[in-house]
Parts: C-alpha cells; sequence; structure tokens
C-alpha cells in the first residue's frame, strides 16, 4: 500500500467522520445536560431529507421567478429574476429546523412532562424513518428520494489557499493537498465545532451550568438557576448539530436524499460518545477512528492481517464491539453524567 | 396520590392514547391530500375482513406478542431491552440450526426442540448485556442497541460465508425439511372443520404465542420468582434489603426477556420462510416496545396490544395496495405515535385525570 492510497483513506476517513462528527457532539450537549438521546439517528434523517428537499425545491427559482404569497389573503409579489441566495442556503436553514423540531418533542416528553427519554428517542427515530418517505413520495413521487442536487443546491469542495501551489514538496505537499484541501465548507465547520464544544463547555459560564444540570440538578436549582429553560437550551443545540450532521449527510457526502439514509451513524455517534466518555477532543478521536473503519471496509472487501482473513462484516461491527467493551470497563470505564435519563422534579 | 379507579389505568389512558396517535396520523393523511376516515376503513376491512386479512394479522400478532412479553418481562424489573431486535434474529438462527440438523420426521417432534433451539440462542444474545448491566452496571440499553448491530453483521457473515448452500447466490440456507414445516392456519383449522384461507402465513406458532402469554403470567405473579422480580423493578435498594439477589434477578429477567424473543423465530423462520434470510425480524423486535408499552406490560395487555398491532401491519399492506399514495411507512409513523404517546408523553394525559379523580373522590368523601 503507497502513501498515496493511506491518504486516499485517511481523506475519505475524514469525509465519514463529519456527519458522525456532528451527531457526537449534538449527544454531548444533550447528555451533558442529563437528557438521554437515543433519537440521534432520527434526527440526522429528518435533516438530511428536509435540507435535500429545500435545496431541490429550491433549484428550481435560481433563475426563473419566483412567487411569495401571504397565506389565506391571495396576495403575492413576485421575486423578478430569481431568487440571489444559493438554494444550499435554505436547504441548511430547513435542515437544522427540522432537526430542532423533534429536538423540541424530545424536550417537551422528557423535560415537561418527565417522560422516559429512552422511549421518547425510539419514537423519534420511527417517526423519522416513517414520515420522510411518506412526504418525500408525496412531494416528488421518486420513491422516497430527492432529485439529483447539482451546483450550487449542495455544498462545493473548498481548496484551500495553495494547495495546488504546494503539490509538490515532499510529504507535507500531498498531504496538505489531498487529505486536507479539498473538502466541503461542512468538514472544516465540524472541526471547528470540536474547540467551540470544548470552549463552551468548559470555559463558559453556560457551560459550567451546563454540566452541572447532568451531574446535579438540585445544586443549580439551588442557586437559583432554571434547571428547565438550561435543559431546554442543551436539547435545542443538539436537534441544530445534528441538523448539520444530516445536511452533510444529504448535501455534502450525497447529492440527495435516500430512504434510511442515515443508516445507523446516529448510534454509531452514540458509541463514538460514550468511546470518548462525553469529552470534545476524545469525541473527535473516536469518530476519526469510526470513519476510518469506515473508509477501510469500503475500500477493502477482504483484509488480510497476519494470514488471518478479516471479513467485512467485521469491520462493519468493530464500532458497536469496541463499545461494549469500553462500557464493561475493561479498557477505563465510562461514566456518564450522574442525573442522565432522570427527569428533574423541584422540591416544594 | 393516585386514587384512580383501574379501569383508568389499565384501559382509558392506554385507549386515549391510541385515538390521539391515530388522531396526529389522520392530519399526516390529510396533509396527502386522502381521505382518513376511508383509510382506516379499509385498513380495518383489510385487517379483519375476510380469513385471508385474518391470517395475516395472526401471523405479525405472533411476531410481535413474542417481542412484547420479552420487552414486558424486562420492563417489569426495571430494564429496558431494546435488543429484540438482534435476539429476534439470533433466535432465529438457532430455530433454523435445530430444522437443518437432521432430517425431522415429523413437525410435532421437531417443534419442542426448534422451541428449545430459539429460546436458547435468543437468550445467551441476551446474556452478555445482561451480565455487563448486572456486574459492570454497564447502561442495558445502549449495550442492547449496540448488539443488535452486531447481530446484523454476524447474520450476514453466518449467511454468505457458512450456512449458505455451496452454488446459491441467495444469501440464506437451504430450505428446511418437510418434516420440519409448521402446520399453517388453514391445516390446522381444517382439523376442526373450520374453512380458512389457504394462502397465509398463520400457523400453530400462534398457540405456542398464547401459551406464553400464559406462561409469563404464572410466573410474574404466582411465583417467588416473579415476585422477586417486580420487587426488583419496584424499588431496587428494597429488594436488596429484603435479600433479594440483584444480580441473580437481572440475570435470570433478561434470560427470560431474550429467550421470548428468541422465540419469535418459531413464527418467522420455521412457520413462514422456511429457510433463514439475513433479516428474518423486520423490525418485529421494535415493535415490541410499542406492543409492551401499550399492554402495561401485562401479558394480557401484551396479547391485545399484539393483535392490535398485528391488524395495524396487515391492514398497512392493504391500505398501500388500495391508496398508493400512502406508503406502506404510514405503519412507522403511527407505531411511532403510539410509543410517543403510551410511552413518553404518558403523563400529558395521565396527570390532568389524576387530578380529576382526586377531585372527583374529594366530593364524594
Amino acid at each position: 500500500m503507497d502513501f498515496m492510497t493511506v491518504l486516499q483513506i485517511l481523506d475519505s476517513a475524514l469525509r465519514l467522520a463529519t456527519p458522525l462528527l456532528f451527531a457526537c457532539l449534538a449527544g454531548l450537549f444533550s447528555e451533558r445536560a442529563g437528557i438521554f438521546d437515543i433519537g440521534l439517528e432520527g434526527k440526522i434523517l429528518v435533516s438530511a431529507f428536509m435540507a435535500a428537499s429545500v435545496s431541490a425545491l429550491m433549484m428550481a427559482y435560481v433563475d426563473a421567478p419566483m412567487p411569495l404569497c401571504v397565506p389565506f389573503t391571495g396576495a403575492c409579489v413576485e421575486i423578478a429574476g430569481g431568487v440571489p441566495i444559493a438554494p444550499i442556503v435554505f436547504g441548511v436553514l430547513a435542515g437544522m429546523g427540522a432537526s430542532m423540531v423533534l429536538a423540541l418533542l424530545h424536550g417537551v416528553a422528557s423535560i415537561t412532562f418527565r417522560g422516559n427519554q429512552l422511549i421518547s428517542g425510539v419514537a423519534i427515530n420511527f417517526l423519522a424513518s416513517g414520515i420522510t418517505v411518506i412526504i418525500g413520495e408525496n412531494w416528488f413521487s421518486l420513491g422516497g428520494r430527492t432529485p439529483q442536487l447539482e451546483g450550487s443546491a449542495r455544498f462545493q469542495e473548498i481548496t484551500l489557499p495553495f494547495a495546488e501551489r504546494v503539490g509538490n514538496v515532499p510529504l507535507f505537499g500531498p498531504i496538505y493537498h489531498e487529505l486536507l484541501s479539498g473538502h466541503t465548507l461542512l468538514v472544516y465547520i465540524g472541526l471547528l465545532a470540536v474547540f467551540l464544544t470544548w470552549w463552551v463547555l468548559f470555559r463558559t459560564r453556560f457551560g459550567l451550568r451546563l454540566r452541572a444540570v447532568g451531574e446535579n440538578p438540585e445544586s443549580v436549582d439551588t442557586a437559583g438557576v432554571s434547571v428547565i429553560r438550561l435543559r431546554y437550551t442543551a436539547v435545542l443545540i443538539c436537534g441544530l448539530l445534528c441538523g448539520l450532521s444530516g445536511t452533510y449527510l444529504a448535501t455534502g457526502l450525497a447529492a440527495g436524499f435516500v430512504k434510511e439514509m442515515s443508516a445507523g451513524r446516529g448510534f454509531i455517534a452514540l458509541a463514538a460518545l460514550i468511546f470518548a466518555k462525553w469529552r470534545p477532543g476524545y469525541a473527535l478521536m473516536a469518530c476519526l477512528l469510526f470513519g476510518l473503519l469506515e473508509a477501510i471496509g469500503n475500500r477493502f472487501q477482504n483484509i488480510e492481517i497476519f494470514g488471518i482473513q478479516i471479513p467485512v462484516q467485521f469491520m462493519q461491527a468493530l464500532p458497536y464491539i469496541l463499545t461494549v467493551v469500553i462500557l464493561a470497563g475493561f479498557v477505563g470505564k465510562a461514566i456518564p453524567p450522574r442525573a442522565g435519563g432522570e427527569p428533574y422534579v423541584k422540591e416544594r | 396520590m393516585d386514587r384512580m379507579p383501574k379501569w383508568v389505568d389499565v384501559a382509558l389512558i392506554p385507549l386515549i392514547n391510541l385515538f390521539l396517535a391515530l388522531v396526529v396520523s389522520g392530519l399526516v393523511v390529510l396533509y396527502i391530500g386522502e381521505d382518513p376516515i376511508r383509510s382506516m376503513w379499509i385498513m380495518v376491512k383489510g385487517a379483519v375482513g375476510s380469513t385471508y386479512g385474518w391470517g395475516y394479522t395472526i401471523y405479525y400478532a405472533t411476531n410481535f406478542i413474542f417481542t412484547g412479553l420479552a420487552v414486558a418481562v424486562a420492563f417489569q424489573a426495571k430494564l429496558f431491552n431494546i435488543g429484540g431486535e438482534g435476539q429476534a434474529a439470533i433466535g432465529g438462527l438457532g430455530v433454523a440450526l435445530v430444522c437443518l440438523a437432521i432430517p425431522w420426521p415429523h413437525w410435532a417432534l421437531a417443534l419442542p426442540f426448534a422451541i428449545l433451539g430459539g429460546a436458547a440462542f435468543g437468550a445467551a444474545w441476551a446474556a452478555i448485556p445482561a451480565f455487563l448491566q448486572a456486574t459492570r452496571g454497564s447502561h442495558i440499553v445502549i449495550t442492547t442497541i449496540m448488539f443488535n448491530f452486531i447481530a446484523s453483521a454476524l447474520m450476514v457473515y453466518l449467511l454468505v460465508n457458512v450456512l449458505k448452500p455451496p452454488g446459491s447466490m441467495a444469501p440464506e440456507t437451504a430450505r428446511f425439511p418437510e418434516g420440519a414445516f409448521l402446520p399453517n392456519a388453514h391445516d390446522a383449522l381444517g382439523v376442526i372443520g373450520l374453512g380458512f384461507s389457504r394462502s397465509t402465513p398463520a400457523n400453530i406458532t400462534f398457540a405456542v404465542a398464547l401459551i406464553c402469554c400464559l406462561l409469563v403470567y404464572v410466573i410474574l405473579w404466582h411465583t417467588r420468582l416473579g415476585y422477586q422480580i417486580r420487587a426488583f423493578g419496584h424499588s431496587e435498594p428494597a429488594a436488596v434489603y429484603a435479600g433479594i439477589p440483584p444480580v441473580r434477578i437481572t440475570m435470570i429477567t433478561m434470560l427470560i426477556s431474550g429467550g421470548l424473543a428468541g422465540l419469535m423465530g418459531i413464527n418467522a423462520v420455521m412457520g413462514e420462510a422456511e429457510r433463514l434470510v439475513t433479516d428474518p425480524v423486520q423490525g418485529a423486535g421494535f415493535v415490541g416496545i410499542a406492543v409492551a408499552l401499550m399492554g402495561r406490560s401485562h401479558p394480557l395487555g401484551v396479547l391485545l396490544a399484539g393483535l392490535l398491532f398485528g391488524m395495524l401491519y396487515q391492514g398497512g399492506g392493504e391500505l398501500e395496495f388500495e391508496i398508493p399514495a400512502i406508503s406502506r411507512e404510514m405503519i412507522l409513523v403511527i407505531q411511532a405515535l403510539v410509543i410517543l404517546f403510551t410511552g413518553a408523553l404518558d403523563n400529558m394525559i395521565r396527570l390532568p385525570l389524576q387530578q380529576l379523580f382526586l377531585r372527583l373522590g374529594k366530593r364524594a368523601t
């Protein structure tokens, strides 16, 4: 295996790690605030669907005039000469919005009505896999897919400055040109989000309170800070980040929505979160590792290590097996936030 | 505090929740421009309007009763077994291995061994998460989710590389020997002179499911073990104080739960497909969660909710056939809403009703 192949696999690992990373950070915010979220998968799916759908619908108005009507009044204005904003912008907003609606539902169920957070998450996953197909079929009649996205309806690859010029420099050149450059904007935002998450959680007052509410909500309440409001904020941030995960999946990694396209990524992200022991820096490592496993599995159907054939199914199952091993506490124990999963009842 | 009459808890609240779920689903149907009342009628007629419909309804219901009982038993010990999907798949593997082991002379001989095989494999798949929960405190929800994915990878690997007969392309086992075919509803009811559609997958496993409901009821409410399981579920510290060993109860509960999920293989693998395919469960493991919630974790409730979901699945299939604009995924939406309203948003209905009955109770005294 030469250097270029390694770089290509790493490049693909970075791409595949990005949706996991967003979802993992999303789960980090929610679970650090004491709200378990096994509905990451469903939120990724709806945001992928809405991002692709709205992008596809707006694609028609890039050059053609778009009528804007006020509901129930019949009053219309027309944007002559087409909408001057790229369709993908609307796609991103729709993706984040859809995911936040489901996050809010999770919040209402688990914070306001003190329901079981795990059951709520299961319901959200089913809701997402059903509703995306039904609405998708109703809007596009393409058997649950959206139309193919082109041009400004999806994220374009960005070439970092001087990438072409330094390409010939030994070692560093190819790494910069092949691995770091040439990704879509969301990949870089994802890497930035890791740092931002760390900074918010560990260097701001809000972050301290958010972590406290996941460990000991009574103390936060005693200090006069609203537990309800903090938890809702955390759940909404979780929705926003999941929205970016799904948006990247449908408009960055792929060019449109396909039925069940999240394909268990929400659960791999959950696994990565446990693997990272609820810490942002480790979350990046875990997501890159799981992205790498997927990239290797995609590239090689069979892998031989020391003369033993490793089946591709084993590679697919490896993130889950590793998570169970970590959970079992044989290799460093993963201890979740203490108040996780418990609805908070204010004392009277 | 909660002085509600029993019928409110076991019947009224689930029915209100079901009604809410159907209303919201109706709104979705309305949004895509179809008539919800007509859709509902087509579903009911498709599910119970003919012996053909009943045959499929019973077949689906049998699957859901097994997985529903699995979730319900675990719920009684306050364990959330979300791994019914994987346990049922591995249980199906156990059933298939038994069926393929020898050329069975008669189904009546094969069935008990297949039951043992399915239950043992399903229980074994639940054993590792149970052990980790009991001894290392690993959250059982997460480990059972992970085990679902590991099970599905394992099934694909085994079928592609090990169990596939030589020369065959499809990732499935050879067809079972004829002696392992279970009599279907047509044959079984024909013995007592009842006519039934010939072409449905409903089979004698439904009787096994009914027996399991009864057994679970007896174990939970009429044995020492059942008392221990329920006590453990109500309050772990109190149970431990009373001398109930937590590790043992967790293990036994999860083994029963996994075994019940594994029995689903009898219906889906031995009764219907008569060979093992890569995904014999088809989401029934997750439907079990909805069934257990709806049935209030009681075997009788699980039986009724299982039948209801059987009707939903069969009726949903007919609905797609009659109104192509409503795809089969509508079932998933209804299922999600039932789980949401009965499970997560339960307090939305329960608390106001509690207030109401508290006030009524005060007025009466």
